[in-house]
């Protein structure tokens, strides 16, 4: 988790001192701000995975003697098929084409996104089928 | 050797390993079938092939509107297209090339397929997400082209959309909405990929797959996915208020209502530049892998690599300008230093790629041979991009063909690049070889071609000739120039259907084996094509190139010491 960790605060860190000499200098506002979230942006996770990475031991996949063994078991559900994102897809679809052919095309668009979120949902829960 | 290979992995939905590779064939899957297969996957391989054949298909139609373009130009008083419609091909060839195929192919089609093998996992860690960014690229895809079926024909503002010519006035008409809507989509998709690709590779590597030893590829792409979530979200807001000035009166960025139309270009290019490297980026990490695969040789300067990778990345949030610097109201030494600056991981990338082939045993495959092209022609690209990083330069050069050509040789470049990765990673994803005797014929084709249509166009920019225009005044050079840089592109367009010859010749035809190039990373290890979620079993994993330890036990790169010119970079852990 280290190396992640430092990639991300490393950027952000970049991020920071670069935001702070164009501002400064510039004083021009949107880059600034946009620098500044781009620096937060990295800070984020990047603080969230040092937290961790102090807290835990090193995983087999951060440790460079594993073996293959120590992966064995469980590494999470992978559900085979879903409809759900095609479903999903299409909803955003129709709501982008009601931007621009008008706003009855809200109905279906909004009705696909509902229904995929519902069902989405609930597949989750029973952890999909293979 | 038995000592590299551990018990199969259980990764949970694979039946106990051996079994299955008899009693099935290669990627059999209990599942639905045809067309309902298709639309209800979430098996990143599945997702990643309509992501290829899609991107691919984009390639040719953003291709043939570029052939339009110069067909147009063989005589400067063209009449084969009018000049609105000109106006809406080069858009859409800028939109198509830059939104549909660069970036869907680099992170949705190959990254997609080959990061979560490259590292040992099952798939990525969000399928069902993954599946949904196919779904919105695609409607994405169909939502920007269908501006042509419109009364108003698509959107031809170029493909940057500069304000005020965007706004409702300007440019009235559903190809323009269309155009935003569209890239609302594949925006979205896009952010989704770079959240899957990050969480995959922080996630779900195998055991002993420690971040240092990560494939070329894999590094780019993770850097490419955190690039992606820092700007893709800046364009998107960027989109939604051009939306609005265009439909609900806002004036964001129309001076009438107090607003700044620099603004927009300040936003479009704060996601911009950084879309150049999450562009370009993905292809070094293709290119990277195969020169060293047919080096016969490890990644020079392995760190070094993922360091210059790194600091373009840093270095990437802050040269937007750089495309602003006639606006006169940028802050141009900034700019002009922080983009001079990039061109130092630039230059050791190629220090280091020229140094991975350096005393190699060379295999002058088609996939090599497109990624030493690759090398090239992006050379002369980062050369003349140095120039226009200059302001006084760019003053003189800007909105001239010399920028067309500057990043036409980046983005063929970037073609060759992904040419060679079809040839070099099409075996591992279909089970089948292409025909080298026809790649090598399409190579040359590309190589010659990209270079005989771009170099006229640095001159033609030079001598003043200004892009985006339909008709250009009677001289007899200009006219022989142009002449050749549309027999250039004439070349490029015969190399596109060399390939899909190519793809139609090999079909099924010459099957490949696990590992027909002895490659070095994971990816080699399974079978081609691998089965569902992967792996029947894993190598132990010791260095940057578990497949070639595995393979030539006698040259291991973990045997530190013993064969000093294997010797490289002591591999660390977190
Ligand atoms: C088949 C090879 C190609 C040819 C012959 C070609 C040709 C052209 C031509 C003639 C223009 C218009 C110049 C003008 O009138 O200003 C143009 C613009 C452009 N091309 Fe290409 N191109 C090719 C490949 C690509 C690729 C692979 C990409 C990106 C991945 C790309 C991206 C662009 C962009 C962004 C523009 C600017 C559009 C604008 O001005 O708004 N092109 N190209
Ligand atoms: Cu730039």
């Amino acid at each position: 988790m280290r190396v992640e960790a430092k990639v991300l605060l490393g950027l952000g860190l970049f991020f920071g001192l670069m935001c702070a000499v164009y501002w400064n200098w510039s004083l021009e506002n949107a880059g600034g701000v946009m620098m500044f979230a781009g620096m937060l942006l990295c800070f984020l996770p990047g603080s969230y995975y040092y937290w961790w990475s102090r807290r835990m031991r090193a995983r087999p996949e951060d440790d460079p003697n594993a073996t293959q063994g120590q992966g064995a078991g469980f590494v999470g559900t992978f559900p085979g098929t879903s409809i759900w994102p095609f479903t999903l897809g299409m909803g955003a679809f129709f709501v982008v084409l009601a931007l621009v052919f008008g706003i009855w095309f809200l109905v279906p668009g909004l009705g696909l996104v509902v229904w995929a979120l519902l069902g989405g949902t609930a597949e989750g829960r029973r952890g999909g089928k293979y | 050797m038995t000592d590299l290979l551990d018990p199969p992995v259980q990764l949970p939905p694979v039946p106990p390993a051996h079994e299955a590779i008899e009693e099935h064939g290669h990627d059999e899957h209990h599942g639905p079938t045809g067309i309902l297969k298709w639309i209800t996957t979430t098996d990143h391989k599945v997702i990643g092939l309509s992501y290829t054949i899609t991107s691919v298909i984009m390639l040719v139609i953003g291709g043939a509107f570029a052939e339009i373009l110069r067909a147009q130009l063989a005589t400067p008083n063209g009449t084969l297209v009018s000049f609105a419609q000109y106006n809406e091909l080069f858009t859409m060839h800028g939109s198509v090339m830059i939104y549909l195929f660069a970036g869907p192919f680099a992170f949705g089609a190959l990254a997609n397929i080959m990061v979560p093998i490259q590292i040992g996992a099952p798939d990525m860690a969000f399928p069902r997400l993954n599946a949904l960014s196919y779904w919105l690229y695609l409607t994405g895809a169909i939502t920007m082209l269908s501006g042509f079926f419109t009364a108003g024909g698509a959107a031809n503002f170029g493909w940057v959309a500069y304000a005020p010519l965007s706004n409702s006035v300007n440019t009235p008409g559903a190809g323009a909405d269309l155009w935003i809507g569209g890239l609302l989509l594949t925006g979205f998709s896009a952010i989704f990929t770079g959240v899957n690709l990050c969480a995959t590779i922080f996630y779900l590597r195998a055991p002993g797959m420690t971040m240092f030893r990560m494939p070329i590829f894999t590094w780019n792409m993770l850097v490419t996915a955190i690039l992606i979530l820092l700007a893709f979200p800046v364009l998107t807001a960027g989109l939604i208020m051009l939306y609005c000035d265009r439909h609900f009166g806002t004036h964001i960025f129309s001076v009438q209502g107090g607003g700044v139309p620099v603004l927009w270009q300040h936003i479009f290019w704060f996601w911009g530049h950084p879309e150049v490297y999450i562009l370009a980026l993905p292809f070094f990490g293709m290119a990277t892998e195969i020169l060293a695969v047919f080096s016969r040789k490890p990644v020079f300067g392995y760190k070094g690599m993922v360091f210059a990778t790194l600091s373009i990345a840093a270095l990437s949030l802050g040269v937007w300008a750089h495309h602003m610097f006639t606006t006169g109201v940028v802050l141009l030494p900034f700019f002009s230093i922080m983009s001079l600056l990039i061109a130092v991981p630039t230059g050791i990338k190629i220090f280091n790629w020229i140094g991975t082939m350096w005393r190699g045993e060379i295999w002058f495959s088609t996939a090599m041979l497109m990624a030493i092209g690759f090398v090239v022609t992006f050379l002369i690209g980062g050369l003349t991009g140095i120039y226009l990083a200059s302001p006084p330069l760019d003053f003189f050069t800007h909105d001239t063909y010399f920028v067309v050509a500057h990043f036409h040789s980046v983005v063929m470049a970037l073609v060759l690049a992904g040419m060679g990765a079809l040839y070099y990673w099409g075996p591992k994803i279909t089970g089948y070889l292409l025909n080298e005797r026809i790649g090598k014929l399409q190579f040359w084709f590309l190589f010659i071609g990209t270079q005989v249509f771009t170099f006229p166009l640095y001159i033609l920019g030079l001598e003043g000739m200004p892009r985006r225009v339909a008709v250009y005044p009677h001289d007899p050079q200009w006219k022989f120039l142009n002449d050749l840089s549309t027999f250039g592109a004439v070349l490029i367009g015969v190399s596109t259907i060399l390939f899909v010859v190519n793809v139609a010749v090999s079909w099924k035809r010459y099957p490949a084996g696990d590992n027909p190039w002895d490659a070095q990373t994971l990816e080699w290890f399974t079978t081609s094509p691998p089965p569902h979620h992967n792996f029947y079993r894993l190598p132990q994993i010791r260095s940057e190139r578990p497949t070639w330890d595995y393979n030539h036990p006698e040259h291991r790169s973990l045997g530190h010491g013993t064969h000093p010119e294997e010797h490289h970079d002591e591999v660390s852990s977190s």
